[in-house]
Formats: structure tokens, sequence, C-alpha cells
């Protein structure tokens, strides 16, 4: 009997305006066209061709023949000895070298693992008293030594030529140019370096008339004005955010790269609950940052008002009136902060990343009036120098063409100036411009000479990060190149008999060491120093800054801001920072922490304002513009973005959080020059920076076309799953029961609740795991910031490929460790399981669970570092047919890649979806040109670990490679592993101290008590999967107000 | 964890620096003595010494740096006392003075001292003051006797003369059976002939053999033995296609030529040299380390000429013709005795080839498991050519992990684990494959 039932695709066939769509849809097998005429449209070639289908049958039959028969044949391998073997270099064994990274935008104190000479693997430095821990870009920067667009020799006028003729050419010129009228210029990036400074003062004697320009990229020209003019000394104060007990942030994404970066270690520390009390954090911000969802607090504030909320909060602290207005909510949350601040005392913090010298000036007075312990205004940091006014300088006179000669090192203005087109025509009217540059970039493009620079990991340096504290750089491998560094150059002219090196010992062992051995500050890549060298350089006096030292007048000033429209928030990104490693792909397929998008830049709008403006996409449906794909792929709309008459045409990205009336958007894309055509992405919004202000008026309209995202995560709320993020406030925590904010999961079992963890729930027996060793990775989810370092060091740990914006719109990201955001639905994650438990009846679950899909405007917002989770009783294991994957007796679940036949069950039946498949040989396939297709890329590669093949899973290991040389160290050495010993590439990369790992058999170990605190529990621990990584539930000290 | 270095002397090379040094030593240190010893020869040494007992003590004391025909580290030594005394006019008492203490007599100012220390690199001579007069005197007979008269054939020839009479025998011998194989045919067509004729003479009637059915056609009609054969022939099959395939990618036996023909037996066999002498990094590596030619120089830098046995296929000349070989990878001008700078490295051929997937680590068998190489390498001290000795495939990596005993006794890291699973296990001794190493994820990751 034939059923009359009829069944609908969607509920838009009842809607009978649609109905001739539905109509003409039904008669379509697809809804899109599919593209035959692609491959078989040109029927020209088709004819043209002459292989028949036979001829081509046969072809194919003999290729398949041939090329199994041909790998039957072992190849013949050439092994390759050294010739007189460096004494320090055992093949097979790795050495670590301390160094420091300071590009001018990052800065940090590192080591660097080297294997046969081959620098592979950045890690933290943990001698370094400050600035010892690597952020995303510092573990990424490995693999710009080894990009195949380095310049490989001097160039002049484009064509190769040598460091003979650059060097004559350029002594020449400056000899001819000594004491004359027009000006020899040194436009640098800032080098916290003593020696480079030193060096440049005896340029600068030499040639009498030399300026030293130092320009910072993202500039922090404003708190170094306001600082210099408070303090007297140009530097930014140093924060130790780890005794901060209230921290107030207007503006600043503290966590990120404001002032130059380096404070998450700090700030973890003073978050993680302790004795019962943690920090507490109020952000008044705009753009979302991870500072702005790690706040307890959180209000969107345009940045106009921002300024009125911190001179209101100044005449709060300071008892007096200030006037202007702001809304409700936010005149609550000033009160909140000041009571916050006061109760802290001096153990209160404020800051500002607002480009406005009243507001830095504030900013310092407020800590002042606190006493602020955090602050400390002795010990300057010293990673930003440059001064806008001076760059304004320099370009007008390069247009007046007195400049005679201009030679840059680190830096790129043609493309990070506003004006960059004005530059390069001003670059025109210099009669000579050397630029030292790893790349033929926006810049060296247009000069005259490119000085090929080395790496930092092929020169020698010294840096003073903060006053006091010194580090040295070293070499770690021979140059790659025929390339020169600006220090080297600079003491050829200077006639200086030597090499840098030499320079930096001499200078070192003069000024800096005191006494101490060289060789040992060389060890250890840091020293400190009592007393700092002579003031570096201070650029000359500027006599234009209008600091007041009448803090209340800035009070006034900023407390009269006021603006009309929209206002553009610029940003640098976590993972592309000022745009210097845009052809670094680590980077590029780095997910921003918060849109989790790859491969782009965007312009991030509140969602109220795009539907305001016409460019929100609702979510998908076959009959209008879907935010998503059939495939999953995010899209969106364009914007014509307006600054100054300077239009852009950008993607917009809905962020939620983002304070209405605001749009942000960040540097570092949109690069032209010396960058991989497939990684030339994005827009560059260096052409908005106008006046260095990272705060501008904008028009935002509604543009043509629809942009295609890479975005890995679809997913945005928790919907009330409150066993994937347990949280809580910190008043719980201190008072309540653990088993009512974090129980352990029960199950039923004969029609009786019991614990997931009682054996009976099991359907496995349980191994013994108390002998041996058996690891657990502890994931602490109040230190993570999100940062993402993990990412990067897993990826160079592991020879993670990269895929590109295709593959991973087709959701084939490989990342082995991802770190998920979640916002809430409601104002909070508590709202969200509140809503979920009152949810009533189908019809009220239809809907609201609809609803609970939306984040809020103004969200609260965790992350979650999710890797492998190493179960016990692994779902995947049970599935594999080959039994590919499998569980060790020490608690890893090993993947054998040769084993895997590639039938992804494993992948399917993993709750945490965590199995990574290769679609592709990735690592010598042209389609995937990023760095392991070339010979000069794959020297990053990790040789203990395996390149993996197409059609095999993949996943993290809980670095497995690392765990067992640990081991076998200690064998070798015949004793017991130490303490603490173990590590992986993750939990040694995590600045904020987030991510610990060890072996749980050891109690001496850190990660011991940290498997059943109040606060630890299981991902999905009702599924009885019984996991080896265990999290921390994330604390809000929300209820202190 | 982890340390970082700076350049300075890695800690783990350390035995092997000792190694050097000691070899080193008497090479840099000593010297010329032989210049000095002066007086001729036969007459002397008759005199004063016996000269095998003065080759044994040359070889332990003076061969690390001179050789009697040739200048090494330092001069060549034969007739050496004559020499000086007749160009010089130094006496024994000087030559005894100089190999006791060179460095003394430097810097007493003698002027030929001083010239011969100059012309040699201001590397003085290791003092001897342990040698008597009459080890000198020894040392010296030995030193003043003529060379031994080359031999009357050349090698060379006497190999080609062998190899010709060998060829010539064989074919000899194939020749004579072809001759005798004929001959058998004829004699039996013969006497097969004879029979026909006597049977005819005494007619008999030979019957003709009866036309059956062939045996092909009858094995095609028997439908039984049809299935039998087939089954056998695709049982057949597939054994030979499973056992080809299972071959497939091991290399066992796997000999390739060498760029230099190096002797393990000559350097492992007969001379004794320890193998993590030249695989040092065994130890403490995943690798064992082809050798860098550095570490063949401090031993050839003294070792010019092969001195030991021959055969028709490996001569002397052959042999020393692979030591220039060496000298010219590694820059090193015998001649002058010192390196030209112009170095060619060696691309040996890669032997043993483990798959990128599989991790072996070298060190954990060879420090903490303390196993022989030859476990896995086989008789190298024998191998005149090296070659795979073992299948290197997973079962054998997995038979022997189930045998193997873990070496616990000194090693702190297994003293608590051990005793906790061998009694869980209940055994005296864990393997290697109790202690875990069957899991995959050990090997592959």
């Amino acid at each position: 009997m034939s059923s009359n039932k009829k069944y609908w695709k969607s509920v838009e066939e009842l809607n009978p305006e649609n109905s001739a769509a539905v109509e003409a849809l039904g008669h379509k097998e697809f809804v899109e066209e599919i593209p035959v005429d692609k491959f078989l449209g040109d029927k020209d070639k088709l004819e043209a061709s002459s292989t028949t289908r036979r001829d081509f049958l046969k072809y194919v039959g003999f290729s398949t023949a041939a090329a199994s028969l041909a790998a039957c044949e072992g190849p013949v391998i050439k092994s390759i000895p050294y010739v007189v073997q460096p004494e320090e270099i055992v093949p097979g064994v790795a050495n670590y070298y301390a160094t420091a990274i300071a590009n001018g935008y990052d800065f940090a104190n590192i080591l660097i693992k080297t294997r046969e000479g081959r620098p592979i693997k950045v890690e933290n430095n943990n001698l370094a008293e400050t600035h010892g821990h690597s952020n995303a870009r510092v573990q990424a920067s490995v693999l710009d030594l080894y990009d195949s667009y380095r310049v490989a020799s001097p160039m002049k006028d484009g064509e190769d030529s040598s460091w003979v003729e650059l060097e004559s050419d350029l002594k020449q010129k400056l000899d001819q140019l000594n004491g004359g009228g027009k000006a020899i210029v040194l436009l640098t990036q800032t080098f916290a370096s003593p020696s480079t400074y030193k060096l440049i003062e005896e340029f600068k004697s030499k040639y009498t008339n030399t300026r030293h320009v130092v320009y910072d990229a993202i500039s922090e020209s404003a708190a170094l004005d306001a600082f210099e003019a408070k303090y007297g000394s140009r530097g930014l104060a140093h924060y130790d955010f780890s005794k901060a007990m209230s921290i107030v942030c207007f503006g600043a994404d503290i966590l990120g790269d404001w002032q130059g970066g380096g404070n998450d270690a700090g700030y973890s520390k003073s978050r993680i609950p302790a004795n019962g009390q943690m920090s507490h954090h109020i952000q008044f911000e705009a753009n979302m940052t991870i500072t702005g969802a790690k706040a307890d607090k959180r209000v969107a504030l345009k940045p106009s008002e921002q300024k009125v909320a911190l001179a209101k909060l100044y005449g709060k602290i300071s008892g007096s009136a200030v006037t202007g207005s702001l809304p409700a909510h936010v005149e609550e949350a000033i009160d909140i902060a000041a009571a916050s601040l006061k109760r802290a005392g001096s153990k209160g913090v404020v800051t500002t990343g607002l480009s406005d010298i009243d507001a830095q000036a504030l900013v310092l007075e407020i800590n002042e009036l606190l006493s602020s312990e955090v602050m400390n205004t002795e010990s300057l940091v010293m990673t930003r120098q440059g001064s806008d006014s001076d760059v304004k300088q320099l370009i007008s006179d390069m247009n007046s063409g007195s400049v005679g000669a201009l030679i840059m090192s680190g830096v790129n203005p043609a493309y990070t100036l506003p004006n960059g087109q004005e530059f390069a025509e001003a670059l025109a009217n210099v009669d000579m411009s050397v630029s030292f540059s790893m790349k033929a970039d926006e810049t060296a493009s247009q000069s005259n000479y490119i000085a090929a620079a080395p790496h930092y990991l092929e020169s020698w340096g010294d840096v003073e990060l903060v006053k006091g504290h010194f580090g040295l750089v070293q070499p770690t491998i021979r140059p790659l190149f025929d390339t020169k560094q600006f220090q080297d150059v600079l003491l050829g002219l200077t006639e200086f008999d030597g090499t840098y090196h030499d320079y930096i010992k001499t200078n070192w062992e003069e000024n800096i060491l005191n006494g101490s051995p060289f060789n040992q500050a060389l060890h250890d890549g840091v020293f400190v120093g009592t007393g700092s060298s002579e003031s570096t350089e201070t650029s000359e006096e500027q006599e234009e800054s209008p600091v007041t030292s009448n803090a209340s007048d800035a009070a006034r000033r900023l407390a009269a801001a006021s603006s009309s429209g929209m206002e553009l928030v610029l940003y640098p990104k976590i993972g592309m920072g000022d745009g210097q490693g845009a052809n670094n792909p680590w980077l590029q397929e780095f997910p921003d922490p918060l849109t989790r998008t790859t491969w782009d830049n965007y312009l991030t709008i509140s969602e109220a304002d795009a539907k305001e403006l016409g460019l929100f996409l609702d979510r998908s449906n076959f009959f209008n513009q879907s935010s998503h794909d059939a495939t999953g792929g995010l899209n969106g709309k364009y914007a014509n973005v307006t600054v100054n008459g300077v239009t852009l045409k950008a993607p917009v990205i809905v962020q939620p959080g983002q304070a209405k009336g605001t749009v942000g958007m960040s540097f570092g894309y949109g690069r032209t020059e010396g960058v991989k055509s497939e990684l030339k992405t994005g827009v560059n919004a260096y052409a908005f920076y106008t006046d260095f202000n990272s705060m501008q008026s904008v028009t935002v309209e509604a543009a043509e076309g629809k942009h295609e995202f890479a975005c890995v995560q679809l997913h945005n709320t928790l919907m009330g799953r409150g066993d994937v993020i347990r949280e809580t406030d910190l008043k719980t925590l201190n008072t309540g029961h653990k088993e009512d904010w974090n129980p352990i999961p029960v199950v039923s079992y004969e029609h009786k609740e019991i614990l997931v963890r009682n054996p009976k729930a099991d359907l496995w027996d349980s191994f013994d795991r108390s002998i041996g060793h058996h690891f657990n990775l502890s994931i602490d989810l109040n230190a993570c910031t999100g940062c993402g370092a993990c990412i990067i060091a897993c990826h160079a740990e592991n020879n993670v490929p990269v895929v590109g914006k295709e593959e991973i719109r087709r959701s084939r990201d490989m990342h082995w460790l991802r770190i998920d955001r979640y916002y809430s639905s409601e104002e909070s994650f508590e709202g969200d399981n509140q809503k979920k438990d009152d949810i009533k009846g189908v019809k009220s679950s239809m809907q609201e669970f609809g609803e609970m899909e939306s984040p809020a405007a103004n969200p609260q917002v965790a992350f979650q570092p999710i890797m492998c989770q190493h179960c016990n009783h692994a779902p995947c294991e049970t599935v594999c047919p080959v039994a590919a994957t499998s569980h060790g007796r020490q608690g890893q679940n090993h993947m054998a890649y040769n084993r895997c036949v590639g039938t992804r069950y494993c992948a399917n039946n993993c709750p945490y979806k965590v199995r990574r498949f290769n679609w592709f040989l990735y690592n010598d396939n042209d389609e995937f040109d990023y760095f392991m297709n070339d010979d000069l890329g794959r020297m990053v590669i990790n040789p203990d670990v395996t390149v993996r093949s197409r059609g095999v899973m993949e996943k993290c290991s809980l670095c497995i490679q690392m765990t067992q040389k640990t081991i076998l160290d200690a064998k070798r050495d015949g004793r017991e592993v130490e303490p603490n010993a173990f590590k992986t590439a993750c939990s040694a990369a995590c600045p904020s101290g987030a991510i610990v790992f060890g072996d749980i058999n050891n109690e001496n170990d850190d990660i011991t008590e940290l498997t059943d605190t109040d606060r630890s529990y299981r991902l999905l621990e009702s599924v009885g999967t019984k996991p080896n990584v265990v999290y921390q539930a994330l604390i809000r000290n929300t209820d202190e107000v | 964890m982890k340390k970082s270095y700076q350049s300075v002397a890695n800690f783990t090379n350390y035995k092997t620096r000792e190694l050097l040094i000691r070899f080193f030593s008497p090479n840099l240190l000593l010297t010329s003595f032989l210049f000095f010893a002066l007086l001729s020869t036969s007459v002397f040494a008759q005199e004063g010494g016996d000269p095998v007992a003065g080759k044994a003590l040359f070889n332990t004391n003076c061969a690390a740096c001179h050789a009697l025909d040739r200048k090494m580290t330092g001069p060549a030594l034969r007739y050496v006392e004559s020499r000086l005394l007749e160009d010089e006019g130094l006496d024994r008492e000087w030559l005894s003075a100089w190999i006791r203490n060179s460095a003394a007599v430097i810097r007493s100012g003698d002027a030929y001292a001083s010239k011969i220390y100059a012309e040699y690199n201001n590397a003085a001579m290791t003092a001897m003051p342990q040698l008597t007069d009459e080890d000198i005197s020894n040392i010296l007979a030995y030193t003043a006797q003529d060379p031994p008269a080359p031999a009357a054939v050349p090698a060379g020839a006497q190999a080609e003369a062998a190899e010709s009479s060998g060829g010539i025998s064989n074919e000899l011998i194939l020749g004579a059976l072809v001759v005798l194989f004929l001959l058998l045919a004829i004699g039996l067509y013969m006497v097969n002939k004879t029979l026909r004729r006597f049977a005819e003479a005494k007619n008999i009637d030979i019957e003709e053999a009866v036309p059956s059915r062939s045996l092909w056609s009858a094995f095609v009609k028997n439908e039984f033995l049809m299935l039998v054969t087939s089954i056998f022939f695709l049982l057949a099959s597939a054994y030979y296609a499973y056992g080809y395939f299972m071959q497939l990618g091991v290399d066992q036996g796997y000999q390739p030529i060498q760029p230099i023909h190096f002797s393990h037996k000559i350097h492992a066999g007969e001379n004794k040299i320890d193998c993590k002498y030249c695989h040092s990094s065994a130890r403490v590596s995943k690798h064992s380390g082809i050798p860098s030619l550095n570490i063949c120089m401090n031993c050839h830098k003294s070792i010019y000429e092969y001195g030991g046995e021959t055969t028709v296929e490996y001569s002397k000349e052959f042999y020393d013709g692979e030591i220039r070989k060496l000298y010219a990878a590694a820059g090193w001008d015998d001649a002058n005795q010192e390196y030209t700078g112009e170095t060619q490295p060696v691309k040996w051929v890669r032997i043993h080839n483990l798959p990128d997937f599989a991790y072996f680590n070298h060190s954990q068998h060879v420090s903490v498991a303390g196993l022989e190489c030859q476990t896995c390498h086989g008789p190298v001290e024998e191998m005149e050519i090296m070659y795979q000795y073992s299948p290197l495939t997973m079962g054998w990596c997995i038979d022997c992990h189930k045998e193997t005993n873990i070496q616990v006794k000194d090693n702190g890291y297994y003293a608590k684990i051990h005793e906790e699973l061998s009694k869980k296990y209940g055994v005296e001794q864990l393997t290697a494959a109790q202690m875990g190493g069957l899991e995959c994820g050990k090997c592959h990751y």
C-alpha cells in the first residue's frame, strides 16, 4: 500500500512565497550546477587530442604496472659523513643554544633546539627573569629561516650584486655626504640592543650629519611620550601582573601585544585561585580581545567613551569631579572598578592601550595614586622606542630632498606607513637608499640596494629588553645565504677591526658584565646587570609633546572626547603581529583565538551594526545568501571601509562582544611583495593608520560579493553543555561543595545511579597502571589565555603539515592541538545553563535551542585547548579494523601510521574530534607549496617524528618522542627520571603555565596533585572514556563586588 | 632536561676525545728522533743491538710518528745513526739525549736540534726517558737494516697467471665431459643398432608401439585430477606470491660496492679496533654514525700502507690504493704531511635502511641493553665487504624483544619498575617485551 505521506525537505517549502523556487528546485537533483563544463567543456581541445579511449586505458594500465614494478626496487641511499665532525655535534642528538629574538616587534629570550646543525624548534629560556617566553610568532620564527623567498645575495637596482660593491658604493656615498648639507639617516626598528646603539653613536660621530630614526610599525609613541614627560626617560613602564589583585584595562590587550607583550605569564599567575583568592579583572574595550575574554567583567565601549570612562575613573580615584556622560551600565562598571582598585590598594593597576598621550599620562597618574606595586617605573621596558614625530619629519625631509642617504634595517615603511605610496615616492628623492632586509619586500624592492640580511638565528647581537636585564643573540647555524648583518656593515664603515661578535664581546666585558665571564652569559643567554649601560639612545628632545604635568587637565580633555558615527579600532592579530610573518604558512594557518579564522583579516563588527548596515548573513538556508556553505565553510559579506578618504574593500565577520558603533581590523595582512602568491591574504589595514592612531573614525557600507572565510570552528556557543567547560565563580569555589558545581557524572546501572568512575560502569576491564610511568596532562582553563603558542610549538615538534585555505574551509585542518573558543548565548554561561534547564516541551526546545546557537552581544568567553585525550578506554581503538591505534602502558594512545589503512572509523568514533586525516601527500605536492614542498623548508622538519603520508590518520601522541627520550636519557645514566622532567611541546611552550605534563606515578611530579583537585574534571567524562587529559575548571571572580 | 651548549666540548664526545688524545700524543710531541742517528748501519747494528727486539720497540714507541723510509710527523729513520754521524757529526750520545728528552736538547741551544725542531712545525718529540741504552741500541739496529729486496715476481703477474690457469682447466674439464657424453650417445646408438640386427637375424618380431591414448588427453578427461592439480597450482602460486611479497624491501645480504673499499675484516677483525671507536655515537645517539674522515685520519696519518696478509684479489697495491682514496677524500697531502683543505666527502652507500616510520635508537641497545654490535650486524669482523646480516624486519625485532632480558644490573632506572613488574608477571627476569617493548608507539611515532 502506498503511503500518502509527504516529506518536506525544509520548512521553506511550506511558505507559499517560495513555491516557484521550490518547484524549480524539485526538478533538480543538485542545487547548484555541477561544473561539468569545467573539464569537458573545451570541445576543441577534446577533439584535437589524438589519444583514443583505448590508448588512454593502455597508458593507464602500463603506467600502473610500471609504477608497481618500480616500487619493488629499493632505492640506493647515500650517506655522506662529515669530513671533520664538529666536536659538539653528535648525529641524532639535539643541541640547545640560548639566544634572543629582537625583530622590532617580538622580543624574547629563547633557546633554540638544533639537530645536526639545523635549528628546528624554539623553546622558552627559563633562566630569563623577564621576557623568557615565546608566543606563537616567536615559535614560528624558526620557519622564517628556511623561507624560500629570502634574498640570497645583495642586490643593486634589482640585479644581483656583491657585498664588495655594495659596501664600497655605500662608503663612497657616505664619505661624500659627510658633514655636508644633506642628511644621512638610519631608519631602523627598535633594536633594544646596547651594542647596536653604541655602534650607531660611533657611526654618528664619524658621519656627523647622521640622524637615527627609530620606527615601530605599530606605534607606542603615545605611551612613550607620556612616560618620558612624567619620568624623564624614554621607555615603557614594566608591569608585573603576578602581583596584581585588581586589574582595570581601557582598550589594553595586555595578554596580546600591548606595549610589546609578554605579560601573560604574570597575569596567569594572579588568575589561578590560591588560598581562596585571585585577581579581579575589569576590561573596557571595543574589539573583543583575548584579554577581554579572560576578564571577569567586560564592558564593550567605543574608544571615545573609553576615554571618558578613564577620566571618570581618575575622578573617582583622585576624588576630583570629572564631567562627561556615559550610559548607566558603564557608570556602574566604573564604580565597580574604582571599588575594586581601592580594595586592592597597592596591588591594583590600571592600563590603557588608547593611542592618546592624555590617556597614557592619566594611567600613569592613577597608578601613582594607587602607589601600585604592579607598575615598575624604574626598570623600563625597552622594546618600543619609535617616535612618530621623527618618522613624520623624515618623510617630509625626504620629500624636500634633504636626505642624501637612507639606510633602513628591520623596517618596511612602504608597507607599514599609512601613506606607503607617498613614502615610495619620497624614497625616490633620496640619493641612495639601502634596505637591510631578508626579503625583497615592499620597501626593499623600491630601494636602490637590498642588503641581504641574515635571519636572527644566523646573527650575533645583544638585547636589553628591560633595563638591567641583558640577553645575547648568537647564531645557531652558518648563514644559508650570502648575507651580512646591519651591524657588521656599520662596523666596516666605522673602520672597526673585527666582527660584530668581537664588538659585542668587548662592549659587554667593558660595560655590562662587571667581571662575569662572557661565555657564561652566552651559555645562559641572559645576564642581569647591576647598573644599566649609559642611557640608551633617546631621540632628540621633543619640543612638541603637549603633555602637561597636570593630570586633571588631561582628565578634562579626555572627558570631553566624543565622536559621532562609527569608530575603527586597529589591532595586531595574535598570529600575525605587525605583518613580518606574512610569508610564514604556520602563522597564516594559525587560527585567530577569537574568530578562529585562518588565512585572513577582516572587519569585525557587532551583530546589531551588521544588521543595520546590511552586512549580516543568516544561517544556512537554501534560499538566501547564507553564512555557511553546505560543506560548512563560513561566508561573509564585503564592506567598503573608508577612513580619511582611503577606501578599502574588506570582508566582514560578525564578532560577538564588539562594541556597538565600532569596527575592528587587524594589521599585518595585505602584503604585496616578498610573499608567495598564496600567502598574499587579507587587506592592508596600515592604510587606515593615519597619525599612528589606532582609533579612527570610519564609514562602513555594504559592498558587492561574498567572501569565503577559512574558519576552523563553526559552532560558537556551548549550548549549556557544562560537561565540556566547567566553570563557576570564586565564591562558589571557596564556599560551595565540589559535588554541586563540579560533580562526577553518574550513569544508570541496574536502574540505580552510580558514578561513572565506578568499575561497574565500565564495559572494559581496567589495566593496572600503577607500575612504571603513567602520563597525564593538565590544562588549567583559568591560566590559559588562548595565545596559541602551544599550537605552533606542536606544529614544529610534530611536523604538522599546512593545508591551505581551501582545505581548511573543507574542515581538513591538521592541527593536532586546537584551542576551542566558546561564547555564551546569554550574558553568561551560567545563564545558558539556566536557560537549558528551563526548557520545557518540544516546541520550546526547538525554538530555544535555536536561540542558544547565537552568541550574546557581549558574551562570556572560554578557551579550551583540546588535543587527543588519550582515553584509557579509547573509543577509537576498538573500532580500528587493523589495530593501527592501540594503547600503551604509559597511558598514551599510540598511532602506527604505517599500519593505518585510512578507514577513518576512529575519527568518527572519537567524541573529542581530535583525529586528523591526511587527505593528500602534503610534504611533496605542488598543490601545497607551503614549506614541506621544498628542500629549504623541509630543513625545519623534526627528524624524530615521521612525516605522514597520504591516507593515514594522525593525532596528538602526547609527544611520545619526547617522553621516550627522557626515559632513555635516564636509562643511559642509570638513574630514575627526575621530577617534572617529562614535557610535551605544548607544556614546554605554554607561557602561562596552563599546560602541565607529567607522570602521575611519580608523587614528586606537579601533575600528581593536579589530577584530583576541586577544579579538576575530565572532558565528557560521562561517556566513560577515562581520558588522561585533565582540565581545571574555569573560575571567574564575578562576585567580588 | 635541556642543556644549552655554547661551543664547548660536548660531554658525550669525551670518550672519543680521550682516545684521540691517547692516539695523538706521541704524534704531536715526539718526533724527530731519528734524524739523529748516526753511524752506519750494519756495522753498528751488528755490534750494538738486536734488530728483532728493536723492531718491536720501534713499533710500540716510534711508529706513530716515524717510518723507516718516509717522512711522517717526524723524519724517516732508515740509517739515521750513520746519516747523522756522517752529515752532522753527531754521535750516539747526542742521539740518546735527544730520544730521552728532545726538549732539553733544544733548550740547550744545540744548532741542529733547533733546526730540526723548526723544520717539523715546532712539534717537540715526546720524551722517552724510559728507554734504556740497550733499547736505543736495539732500535737503532733495526733502523740500520737494509730494506728487504723486492720480490722477484710482481704479485700482479702471479695473480694473472693463477687466474689464466684456472680458466684453462675449467674449459678442459667441460670439453672432456662433452666428449664423454658424445661417446656414450654413440655407444648407445651402436648397441641399439646391433641388437636390432640380431633380432632381425633371429627373426624375432619387434612389436610396434601401440598408439595409446596420449597421457595429456587422459589427464584432461579426468576431472578429479584436474581439480587436484589446479588446487595444487593455486596453492603453490599463492605460496610463491606470498613469499615474493614478503621479501619485498627486505634487503638481507645487501652488499653494495662502496666508493672506498673499507674492510671491516682488517679493522675490526685483524686489528681488533673496537666498533665504537669509529661508531662512537652508537653509545649516545639513535644513529651509530658513519665515522667522519677525521676519525680515519687519526690512524691513517701514520698507517699509509697495508702491511697485513694479502690475497690474489686484495693485494697490497689494492689496499694501498684505497688508502690513497681516503687521503684524497680527507684532503691529506701524504708527501708533505699536511692537509690541503680540498676535501671530497665520501658518498657511502647506506646498507642498513630502516623505513622512516620505524624509530630505532642505537644507544638504547648498545649502552642500556649492552648488546654486542654483532648481535644484529653479524660477524662484522669477518666481513671483507660489509653486508646486511639481519633481515631488519619487524618480526625479527619482535622475536628478539621477546627473548632478551632487560639489563637491570646497576641501572637505577630499572630498579623499582623491574621489581614491581617482575612480581606482577611472576618472573625472575623481565624480557624487553614484558617491559613494554612490543607496544606500537615505542617504535612508531
